[in-house]
């Protein structure tokens, strides 16, 4: 632990716990794309839904091994740290480069790599702005229109057949796969991976990916906006 | 060619500095950009001003001593050169230039475009050198390094410490600076005795010296004279990882 701390307290600690709590967020956000694509399962309208079907399953995994939500809460006090981790790294990251350059250029032409890496602090700042939203949407209900406990599918129908909501969404899912292109491919600079033949793919990689996740959490709410997922 | 250029001047380190306007006639294409500004002197000194204060020794892009912004870029629009290796024929009649020293916390300007680049001296007392004996220069092929090595060495001690990556960086970084230096040495035989050590010493170095952190912009890359790959920053990073998990500190107690 000693040695964590010591780590921490250099930039290039902070830039590795950035890099291994991006990781566990990045594992989620492809499980969670997974599981939305169970939307598109066949279903004959009668009975739960297989994405009602999926979410009883997470709450109920390992029962009665372990508790019922209990695999649902570890993953979710997982996830908080490493969000927590995440923006406290990248807080005390961007204050030390900020006072790092205290007069700005008054000419200044860009020659960073991409987009994505200068929109990668208002990018995170947007993402976390709208997992905030879609917990209040889709897991507490507290700002749906018509929220039903465990009813997965109906809300999600529900939810997405506003077009604001939905376009929102589409954009948002836009600003985290921006910040998952730069942070895909900074992960390994970051851990170190010293490879030639990785380097010469980790940028190709990393936009395949985060392009392959944005389709796949876009097409659902454009699934329900062009009619191909309806309520039953 | 007639040039109209805009030159940041400070009289010294705590004063308010501010672009001054040189409207230049008669330069010539084949000028470099260290003569266009000698140009420009000497009409101020004729004038009797106080000339532009810039640095320069090698003028062959060699020592490192050069280096400004350039219409908003490290060294000027072209690739791989310093300031002094940019000629004249890069610009257009009747263009504007904008020159401006590198700016970041650890290099305070000490006047017009001179900066003080002494936290690279201090990042390289802290480790940038091997400190066993090594005994005379030996026979070339009495220490055997494989060829790839050498040559990944060679390109990092291609580093002449001119302050552009700091300069281009968003972040005021210099662990390109810091990485080519560990590097230099991690790829060869002599440098292994205190690679992690080194590393972690010289990155403790970087931080305490106000630098800002590397977020994988890639502009240092962009702008280095001498092609330095930001890949040696992922070496670092590893080199800095295992000094943490062998117990070797990184930052002080």
């Amino acid at each position: 632990m000693r040695r964590v701390m010591t780590l921490y307290r250099s930039s290039v600690g902070k830039k590795i716990m950035m890099a291994l709590s991006g990781l566990i967020l990045f594992g989620f956000v492809v499980g969670h794309m997974l599981g939305n694509l169970k939307a598109f399962e066949s279903w004959d309208g009668v009975g739960p839904h297989p994405l009602d079907t999926y979410g009883q399953f997470l709450r109920e995994f390992g029962y009665p091994l372990i508790p019922e939500y209990g695999l649902l809460w570890g993953v979710r006090i997982a996830l908080l740290v490493a969000v927590g981790v995440h923006i406290l790294a990248a807080v005390q990251l961007w204050s030390q480069s900020r006072s790092a350059r205290p007069d700005r250029y008054r000419k200044e032409k860009s020659q960073v790599f991409s987009y994505a890496s200068r929109t990668m602090r208002w990018g995170g700042v947007i993402v976390a702005a709208f997992v905030v939203y879609h917990i209040l949407h889709f897991t507490t209900g507290t700002v749906h229109p018509d929220f039903e406990y465990g009813s997965v599918y109906e809300n999600l129908v529900i939810g997405f057949q506003n077009p604001l909501v939905s376009g929102f969404y589409v954009l948002a899912v836009g600003a985290l796969c921006l910040h998952l292109y730069h942070g895909l491919w900074s992960v390994f600079s970051t851990l170190g991976v010293q490879n030639p033949r990785v380097d010469r793919i980790r940028r190709p990689l990393a936009a395949v990916i985060s392009a392959g996740l944005f389709v796949g959490f876009a097409v659902v709410p454009v699934a329900v906006l062009a009619g191909i997922l309806t309520l039953g | 060619m007639k040039l109209k250029l805009h030159v940041w001047r400070q009289s010294g380190p705590r004063s308010k500095g501010d672009f001054e306007t040189y409207d230049v006639e008669d330069v010539s294409p084949s000028m470099s950009f260290l003569d266009l500004l000698d140009l420009v002197n000497e009409r101020i000194l004729l004038d009797g001003g106080e000339p532009i204060a810039f640095e320069h020794d090698c003028r062959e892009g060699i020592c490192g001593s050069c280096g400004m912004m350039v219409n908003g870029v490290a060294h000027g629009p072209e690739k791989l050169i310093t300031a002094c290796q940019l000629h004249m024929r890069s610009f257009s009649d009747g263009d504007e230039i904008w020159v401006e020293p590198w700016r970041a916390r650890s290099f305070p300007i000490m006047k017009d475009l001179v900066v003080d680049r002494s936290a690279f001296d201090r990042i390289i007392e802290a480790g940038g050198y091997v400190s066993i004996r090594t005994g005379s220069a030996p026979d070339a092929n009495a220490v055997p390094v494989p060829k790839p090595d050498a040559d990944r060495a060679f390109d990092a001690a291609a580093c002449i410490g001119c302050g552009a990556c700091v300069a281009a960086c968003p972040n005021a970084s210099a662990m390109l600076f810091t990485a080519a230096k560990v590097a230099h040495l991690s790829y060869l035989p002599q440098g292994q005795a205190e690679r992690l050590e080194r590393a972690a010493s010289m990155i403790t170095v970087h931080d305490e010296e106000g630098f800002g952190n590397c977020t994988n912009h890639g502009a240092c890359q962009e702008v280095c004279p001498k092609g330095i790959s930001v890949d040696y920053i992922s070496r670092l990073n590893r080199d800095v990882f295992r000094a943490t998990l062998a117990g070797v500190g990184v930052g002080r107690d």
